[in-house]
């Protein structure tokens, strides 16, 4: 037995004390394909707890990364608020037509009892469940939307801006009862044996909301949230720009941020050095082409611009690997990162 | 981008409707109402659309320009203005998905460049495929948000290729500004990376439909 070899959550608690560990951590954030692990249709995957706990245990000894991802779908949450979801065969299941049909309707709205509602159920029977059979070896990640960003399903995103522009009351009121849910939600998730939570806010974004808004918008309302969060959290832009706000969301209490492929990583460290862990960014979406060679060079691309000193986390930068990337590019990355991922990274320094 | 330009710009950005509109119809005392779209409104709408993918700029700045742009212009060039008349038929829809913002924001870019358009909302492949033919649509705009509704594009142009007005497909959204070669994929015309990248490319075409 190698007395030095870490557990995957020492590896992250390295890291996230801005230190370098034995490698760089991997979270490949795959979601769907536990689907096609068990041979199922993707509703059918989601249907079930256990589904869920099989394929992230699977996907796990596949691709030997440093966390298991107890995420099921994006309008899960919506699904708890009376929303509609829509399944696809070939990608994450997609919200329906907004449930906020008009702004008077905010008014009366009262959050979902975590307690109570099926598919929330689901997800912390599947927590509870991975926690038993992981027990601390591995971070188990929850996922919560954001207040700030769950409006965009809610009441969809063109509504959402206007009534962040026409109607500040009514978005304080959407607010505090989105916080209320949050908090809820995320609590509820630790209790049942997740180890953080990804705070997914990518409406905070530059991509979305200039700084300004956000000073006074999503900065203030995930300083209050992320408060209320009894364990750590990670903030995940979905791909969207930050480094603009990049000191602000650190000032939020979170520890960890998800980066987007359209900054410089090299960047994004400098700005981050001892505050925030960065997550990210290889690029999901051009995954599905990516050829070995291709796979390797991202790979170690992105080492060579974050990976110095620890404080890095290689993963995607939108938070869910596409059902379109093969077995093949994500073996690719996970032998990558044991290639060129080992500490201490004295190849980054000659190479440059 | 000449000053009064540059001045509504800055009106837009600040969701200064007012000063907007005081400086559109300023110009158009001087001017016919298509010279002031052509001078002021679509160049500020094109530099907003760049600076937004540069990342200098955010989305909803972007979304709220295009709304209130869209109005002004159809009080100056309402719908069946003599104006409108010579262009090619556009129509917009999202392709699989309720997530409209982008599809909003272009349909808002073209209504405000003087461009006359139908929009299919949120529509799927055979339905869409149907809907081109028998309004003989030259240009087509789809909007997704999804990888895979993006992939779906690739049956539209494969169905609408042989027909007797094969229109130009011009895509947009998320998947494709972070993939370049998305839009060869699905054997589309072009692909827009921003909302004012559609009417440079619509004014590109229109000598070839």
């Amino acid at each position: 037995m190698d007395l030095n070899k870490k557990t995957s959550l020492q590896r992250v608690l390295t890291t996230l004390g801005h230190k370098e560990p034995d490698r760089v951590p991997l979270f490949l954030l795959v979601t769907l394909h536990g689907a096609k692990e068990l041979g199922l249709s993707i509703k059918d995957y989601f249907s079930k707890a256990e589904n869920v706990v099989e394929g992230q245990l699977r996907l796990r000894a596949r691709y030997r990364h440093d966390c298991i991802y107890n995420f099921f779908y994006a309008p899960l949450e919506v699904e708890a608020w009376g929303g509609e979801v829509i399944y696809c065969d070939d990608g994450p299941p997609n919200s329906g037509a907004p449930f906020i049909q008009n702004f008077q309707d905010i008014k009366n709205l009262e959050p979902p009892g975590v307690d109570t509602s099926p598919c929330l159920g689901k997800v912390l029977k599947s927590a509870q469940m991975l926690k038993e059979k992981i027990g601390d070896d591995v971070p188990i990640i929850g996922v919560v939307m954001s207040p700030f960003s769950l409006p965009v399903m809610q009441m969809g995103f063109e509504k959402y801006i206007e009534l962040m522009y026409e109607r500040p009351d009514l978005f304080d009121c959407l607010m505090r009862v989105n916080e209320a849910f949050c908090v809820n939600w995320a609590n509820a998730q630790l209790k049942a044996g997740a180890t953080a939570i990804c705070y997914f806010d990518p409406v905070s974004s530059t991509t979305v909301t200039t700084r300004e808004m956000y000073l006074k918008t999503g900065f203030e309302i995930a300083k209050r949230t992320i408060a209320r969060i009894n364990g750590p959290t990670a903030t995940h832009l979905a791909s969207g720009r930050c480094l603009p706000i990049i000191g602000d969301l650190a000032q939020t209490g979170t520890a960890i941020v998800g980066v987007s492929r359209q900054e410089d990583l090299e960047e994004l460290k400098n700005r981050c050095q001892n505050t925030l862990t960065i997550l990210g960014n290889l690029n999901g979406i051009e995954m599905r082409r990516w050829s070995p060679a291709t796979t390797e060079m991202e790979v170690k691309k992105a080492i060579a611009g974050a990976g110095i000193g620890g404080g890095f986390i290689l993963s995607d930068n939108h938070g869910e690997i596409p059902w379109q990337v093969s077995d093949e590019v994500l073996m690719g990355v996970s032998e990558a990162v044991r290639k060129w991922g080992q500490y201490p990274l004295h190849w980054v320094n000659e190479e440059k | 981008m000449n000053k009064i330009a540059n001045n509504f710009m800055q009106a837009l950005l600040s969701v200064d409707r007012l000063s907007a509109k005081q400086l559109l119809d300023d110009h158009t005392r001087k001017n016919t109402p298509i010279k002031s779209i052509e001078e002021v409104v679509v160049p500020a709408l094109e530099r907003i659309g760049d600076d937004w993918e540069k990342g200098k700029l955010a989305l909803s700045q972007v979304y709220m320009s295009g709304r209130i742009c869209e109005e002004l212009v159809e009080e100056l060039l309402p719908p069946g203005d003599p104006d409108r008349k010579d262009q090619p038929r556009i129509a917009i829809c999202v392709l699989s998905d309720h997530h409209k913002l982008g599809k909003i924001i272009v349909y808002s870019f073209l209504r405000a460049s003087g461009f006359e358009l139908k929009d299919y909302d949120t529509i799927e492949v055979d339905e869409l495929v149907d809907r081109v033919k028998i309004d003989k649509i030259e240009i087509l705009l789809i909007s997704v948000l999804m990888l895979s509704s993006a992939l779906k594009i690739k049956k539209v142009t494969e169905n609408l290729a042989n027909t007797d007005h094969a229109p130009k497909i011009i895509v947009g959204g998320a998947p494709f500004r972070f993939d370049d070669c998305l839009w060869q994929d699905v054997s589309a015309y072009a692909m827009c990376k921003s909302a004012s990248d559609a009417v440079s490319i619509i004014h590109d075409t229109m000598g070839g439909v």
